[in-house]
């Protein structure tokens, strides 16, 4: 690991302000994927601002019937939320499906939102890869690619989003609330937040340089019944092939999203029509144009079959 | 590694006086007085208190200090293990403010004020804590490697389910969790035994939940 300078953040504007003007310099919460990635020299912040000690840890109601969730929330204590058990069992769901109970206990609300691909060539530093390094390829392209992605594909990049919980927060439409290095705050709704590799797959989402995730929001509750069923290569403790996030109503409309697909949470409203006609119609629609490659090809039938059998067992 | 080379002359000698003497005949008068490139700076280091098994600990830390190593290295605590040293093999699970995590996977900086639990203090081998002895009666284990975090974790799981925190296996995550083989199986899943010691490692989380709820 390189060394690094480390100071403690007062408050979220300074910490968004020392940021800015410090080359080189990360933001540190939970660390569960930062310091992983440092050991093995990925990143190398020449400094590191630790945010863990701004009160940002509290799960508040909204005055629009929602919650607001800070950004220091651990993921045990989002998924254990009374609230969000009872109202947005989908995000409960998604998180207790993704990696360990100690991991959990440490990794954030925001820190989460922020989690680098997977893919095994942004992981291998021998290998070229435009998402580690601009401009020296893809390995994956071409590689082994069973795990990566299959729609929203660039010539530069196919990897993928690896996390659960912001697919269940894109399905709930959640906002994401930051704070830049001005002091002046926004809000980006989480469609918005995370994007497509394109031609620069080094940016895995839309903050800059500096701006500082505050709280993510959700709306009012949806009702309904709520799913998150993640396939993947062991029970439990391993990153999805597919996963599908989903709110059933009663009459069968719905909302679906899907992990493990793309280089962001996949979500396509229009494609959510055609849920009452079933699993079928519905994937031809959200995966039209998919690109998928030899090795992961199987992932567009798994992800049809993953809803299917959301679908079955919502009519149960 | 002191060992004289000859009667007299330690190996370090010999290699000290070659390495002048070649430089003397063999390279120019410019290269061996030649300073190398600027000298490394100091990583930077900071003070840090802990509270390690009730007793304050005062150290000074390279910022790069894992608690793990914190706790190996400076502490002496080697009963906590590195095992992939990536989070994701669970031999480094610690217990800290109550919380189960992977101490790998953590700055020591970061846990100034903190209260940590590790293996040594849970039981001594005269007073060993429930859940350790259900593990030698179990025989939870083979080589051992993986056990101080396997029991670290399987104590923290036990205080999980009691506190309500769902998991993957639960049917309704709203409802309260209820003990059973799957959720130790689902809970414990973030700690690897690669000598496959599971089915005694359930039998024995078992045993020590069923004396707890006694």
């Amino acid at each position: 690991m390189k060394a690094f300078e480390y100071t403690r953040a007062s408050s979220p504007a300074d910490a968004a302000a020392l940021a800015a003007k410090t080359p080189g310099a990360r933001f540190i919460a939970g660390g569960t994927n930062l310091l992983d990635l440092m050991k093995l020299e990925i990143e190398t912040p020449t400094h590191l601002i630790d945010v863990n000690k701004l009160a940002l840890d509290r799960i508040e109601e909204t005055s629009d019937g929602g919650l607001r969730i800070g950004a220091l929330v651990r993921n045990t204590d989002l998924a254990a939320d009374k609230r969000v058990r009872r109202d947005y069992a989908v995000l409960t769901r998604a998180i207790v499906a993704g990696a360990s109970g100690q991991l959990r206990n440490k990794a954030t609300t925001a820190g989460n939102l922020l989690q680098r691909t997977r893919c095994p060539y942004f992981y291998d530093p021998n290998q070229p890869c435009n998402k580690r390094k601009p401009g020296s390829g893809c390995a994956a392209i071409g590689g082994f690619s069973r795990q990566l992605a299959v729609i929203g594909t660039s010539k530069a990049c196919i990897a993928t989003y690896p996390g659960d919980m912001a697919i269940a927060m894109r399905l709930l439409d959640a906002t994401v609330e930051t704070v830049k290095p001005d002091g002046s705050t926004r809000k980006i709704a989480i469609a918005d937040f995370h994007r497509l590799p394109g031609d620069t797959p080094h940016l895995d989402n839309t903050l800059q340089t500096g701006e500082l995730i505050t709280a993510v929001t959700l709306p009012k509750p949806l009702g309904g019944k709520h799913f998150y069923h993640k396939v993947r290569d062991r029970a439990s403790y391993a990153f999805a092939l597919v996963s599908v996030a989903a709110v059933v109503q009663k009459d069968g409309t719905g909302r679906v999203a899907f992990g493990g697909m793309a280089h962001k949470p996949w979500r396509v409203e229009a494609a959510e029509a055609a849920l009452p006609k079933g699993a079928a119609a519905t994937a031809k629609i959200a995966f039209a144009g998919a690109t998928p490659t030899h090795d992961n090809a199987f992932k567009l039938q798994l992800a049809e079959r993953t809803l299917a059998a959301v679908l079955h067992e919502a009519r149960g | 590694m002191d060992r004289p080379a000859g009667k007299g002359v330690s190996r370090r000698g010999v290699l000290v006086s070659g390495a002048a003497c070649a430089a003397a005949t063999a390279m120019p008068a410019s290269a061996s007085s030649k300073e190398p490139s600027a000298p490394m700076k100091t990583p930077p280091a900071l003070p840090v208190q802990v509270k390690v098994n009730g007793k304050a600990a005062a150290l000074t830390v390279d910022t790069r200090t894992t608690l793990l190593d914190a706790l190996r290295e400076h502490l002496h605590l080697t009963g906590t293990k590195k095992g992939c040293d990536h989070g994701q093999c669970g031999a480094c699970t610690v217990i800290v403010n109550g919380r189960r995590i992977n101490s790998c996977l953590s700055l020591a900086v970061m846990h100034d004020g903190d209260s940590v639990t590790t293996i040594e203090g849970l039981g001594t081998p005269e007073d060993l804590h429930p859940m350790q002895a259900a593990f030698v009666r179990h025989d939870g284990y083979q080589c051992g490697y993986c056990t101080p975090g396997q029991i670290c974790s399987a104590v923290a799981v036990l205080d999980e389910i009691k506190a309500g925190i769902p998991s993957h296996v639960a049917a309704d995550v709203a409802a309260s969790p209820a003990f059973s083989e799957m959720e130790i199986r689902e809970r414990m899943s973030g700690n690897i035994c690669r000598c496959g010691a599971y089915s005694n490692i359930v039998e024995a989380i078992r045993e020590a939940a069923g004396r707890r709820q006694a």
